[in-house]
């Protein structure tokens, strides 16, 4: 009944082509945005910016790169651990080997570093495909884990192998990493920064190079055949989802947890990203969101329900069924709807146009 | 029920989930001195951490059976489980770190992991980070960490204490020996690797090294080079959870001679011997603890269970780590009694905690009167210095429990502490911290 774009007339191209073109779905974008940066810095628990919305948010974006290779080009990758390592180490030299860079070029120098590393380790995509590119993936996944942990020169000769974010500024004296920043500033900053780079990721999907990556995903020999160039298009969909990635990682170390070892970027890290995609939903970018908030929440969800409800149980007895419920409700969601999240929330949007006379 | 009520359930069940996960502060008692207790009772280090979180509870739970608290203040705990995990670690901090009357007292966290990825949090929170016998040595260095202590002795001074007592096994020198280090390949386990190599320079001995991957099942390799290919005269082992069993075994299979292979503080506990039964006997390890259940303490800890009140499974009463537990529960408990002088007899803040840590003198006298005498070594933690000169002792398997088989050795603190100074001094450059005036 209200939502329904009846009325709604586009008169150029460029409002047909607009990423939301029901008005109502604009409106409440904008909505949440605007409630998102003004209101929750103000209104949030502490223990809600630190320990869900900022983990929240950077898996949303190591999900967003994972998505783009591998939701929207069909690449399967396990490296997401490795290259979300790049990023953390790379920006941990340049800041420390340049304090007076601003921390926003060092962690866009960064990912780009990381998009290098991803080009590299992309090449193979070019001869095989599937299973056996996510082998060769997941050489990049051990080999990289391997280059950080064995060589002190990366962590500055840390006797244990563990780099400290130094405390920097975007501007003025705000600082936005390593511990001593405010929660506050760290939350806004991540929230600008991952809004600013999903509406990149957003168009791209939408434009000439997101159309020959779906292209290459749904059929290489047609896409070669109708003239796109698979190296070009695959290689740049690993630069691109290595970028993003790799800043993901950077902000993991800088903003989240303030102090990392190469251990944190094991392959469990890439399992984590991949099951946030496959949750969320390959190729949506709405997908990556709601994977990241159902992986980061569901397991805090599941530890504090027994609480909440007042039940007697031990820790370790929560630590099971938190293992046993996660376990089932991923199985629930992928047999209900295989397409993930992001599809349920398009169905409910579908339904909610004929509510409420649906046919 | 039809894909579609499914469908509309995964949706609602969706909903919820994102409803219910508000946090909820359970109503604490007026008045409590409240500790969080960061445990790992599952995962692949469940096999240590249980007996570790068992000692916490007794502990508390006696000091407020026995005198009612901590001058009156009863003591409050909440467990959260890490699994040895960092990021969960984290999260758990962050959920506990405000609860109580007055917040977090102090934080335990039994992982050098956690431990590192605390320090910063915790020193912003002013809460105070008790790694005791593990994390960062150079914590040890107060001007620059005012929130983390490390007392009674640290990996580094650890790894001079083995080569001291090496050493000592050989007569007086290392030269032309050999060293292996087994170690757990994480911020842990790379924590001696230095020291020994600095030592190595000192003593003559060559050091070789062998990294194992978490979580340290997979030791076949490396053992067979140790015991067919480098040979050492002894190995050193930092090890933890099922690691450790399993180093006990395979070097046993190789037959590596036991009593030449010594563990650190966290390699020596029943469960690491007890998988390789009669092959384990003679193998060492250091201790920061005393061995066995004859201290005063420990009896009254039973006598609570006696009567009912105990908490832990009493199995666990008297093994190395709970032992342990207990000692860092009693440090704990000694800052709080020593902040109570100063700030007076309430629930106190992890700040005013600080400054009972920073004076707190453990005397052997006091020791004596707590009921602890044998178990730990005194110490005496300064602003400056946050190791609280605390010494180690030498245990050895003899196939049915740890007997330690020397007194509390003292590492040569003199050569560490310029370590400690210069490593800390690198970690103020690059966090940009101004090191605290501690005259």
């Amino acid at each position: 009944m209200f939502y329904r774009e009846a009325g709604q007339f586009k008169t150029s191209y460029a409002a047909d082509q607009a990423i939301y073109p029901i008005r109502q779905d604009k409106i409440g974008i904008l909505i949440l945005f605007g409630f998102s940066l003004l209101a929750i810095p103000f209104i949030a628990p502490i223990y809600w910016l630190n320990s869900i919305l900022i983990p929240f948010l950077i898996f949303s974006l190591a999900a967003l790169g994972l998505n783009i290779l591998t939701g929207y080009c069909g690449q399967l990758s396990l490296g997401t651990g490795g290259f979300m390592a790049c990023g953390a180490f790379f920006s941990y030299k340049l800041a420390t080997a340049m304090p007076d860079t601003n921390i926003l070029i060092v962690f866009l120098l960064a990912g780009l570093g990381t998009a290098l590393v991803g080009v590299l380790f992309g090449l193979p995509s070019l001869r095989i495909k599937g299973f056996y590119l996510a082998v060769a993936t997941l050489a990049a996944q051990f080999f990289l884990i391997w280059m950080f942990n064995k060589f002190s020169w990366w962590t500055n000769h840390s006797p244990s192998g563990v780099i400290s974010a130094p405390p920097r500024a975007v501007f003025g004296d705000i600082d936005v990493t390593s511990a001593s920043a405010s929660p506050e500033a760290k939350y806004v900053f991540l929230l600008l920064l991952v809004s600013f780079l999903a509406l990149i990721a957003k168009n791209m999907v939408r434009s000439r190079i997101g159309r020959s990556w779906m292209a290459i995903r749904d059929m290489d020999i047609a896409a070669e055949i109708i003239g796109i160039r698979p190296m070009l298009a695959k290689l740049s969909a690993f630069a691109v989802s290595s970028f993003f990635i790799g800043v993901s990682g950077a902000l993991w170390a800088f903003t989240y947890s303030g102090s990392v070892e190469a251990l944190a970027f094991e392959i469990n890290r890439s399992f984590e990203v991949l099951f946030m995609i496959i949750i969320g939903g390959l190729g949506a970018i709405m997908g990556s969101f709601l994977g990241a908030a159902f992986i980061v929440l569901l397991p805090i969800a599941l530890d504090t329900i027994p609480l909440l409800l007042g039940l007697p149980l031990s820790v370790e007895t929560v630590a099971h069924l938190r293992l046993i419920i996660f376990g089932a409700l991923i199985i629930f969601f992928l047999i209900v709807e295989p397409h993930g999240l992001a599809r349920l929330w398009q169905i409910g949007k579908e339904k909610l146009r004929l509510w409420p006379f649906p046919y | 029920m039809g894909l579609k009520s499914l469908r509309w359930a995964a949706a609602a069940l969706a909903l919820s989930v994102a409803a219910t996960a508000t946090p909820v502060v359970p109503a604490k008692a007026e008045g409590d001195q409240f500790i969080p207790l960061l445990v790992y009772r599952t995962g692949p280090y469940a096999p240590n951490g249980i007996p570790l979180a068992d000692g916490f509870i007794d502990y508390f739970n006696y000091v407020n059976w026995k005198e009612g608290g901590v001058g009156g203040v009863p003591l409050s705990w909440e467990e959260c489980e890490t699994q040895y995990n960092n990021d969960r670690g984290v999260e758990c901090y962050e959920r506990l770190k405000n609860r109580g009357a007055s917040g977090a007292t102090v934080i335990n966290p039994y992982s050098t992991g956690i431990t590192y990825a605390l320090i910063g949090r915790a020193t912003e929170d002013k809460i105070p980070v008790l790694s005791m016998g593990y994390g960062r040595a150079d914590a040890s260095d107060g001007t620059v960490f005012p929130y983390v202590y490390t007392a009674p002795i640290t990996y580094w001074a650890g790894a001079d204490v083995m080569v001291q007592y090496a050493r000592e096994q050989e007569g007086g020198s290392l030269k032309g020996k050999k060293i292996a280090l087994v170690y757990h390949d994480s911020a842990y386990g790379k924590e001696p690797i230095k020291t020994l190599e600095r030592l190595a320079e000192i003593e003559g001995y060559e050091l070789s090294l062998f990294p194992v991957a978490h979580p340290g099942l997979e030791q076949k390799a490396t053992w067979l080079r140790i015991g067919r290919q480098v040979r050492p005269d002894y190995v050193f082992m930092w090890g933890w959870g099922v690691m450790n069993a399993t180093a006990v075994k395979e070097a046993a299979s190789v037959g590596f001679p036991m009593d030449k292979f010594i563990g650190i503080w966290w390699s020596g506990a029943e469960a690491d011997v007890l998988p390789a039964k009669e092959a384990a006997k003679g193998y060492k390890s250091l201790n920061i603890t005393g061995v066995g259940k004859d201290f005063p303490i420990v009896q009254d800890i039973v006598k609570m269970h006696e009567e009912g009140e105990g908490l832990a499974d009493p199995a666990n009463i008297g093994s190395v780590l709970y032992n342990r537990a207990v000692v860092n529960g009693f440090i704990i408990t000694e800052a709080v009694r020593k902040a109570q002088e100063k700030f007076g007899q309430r629930p106190l803040k992890g700040e005013e905690v600080q400054w009972g840590f920073d004076n707190l003198a453990i005397t052997e006298q006091r020791i004596e009167e707590a009921g602890l005498k044998g178990l730990m070594g005194p110490i005496e933690i300064t602003c400056a210095n946050h190791e609280g000169a605390g010494s180690a002792l030498v245990q050895q398997w003899d196939g049915e429990n740890w007997v330690a088989i020397t007194g509390f050795i003292d590492p040569n603190r003199k050569a560490l502490w310029p370590e400690y100074k210069a490593s800390a001094a690198q970690y103020a450059k690059e966090k940009g911290i101004d090191p605290r005036n501690c005259d």
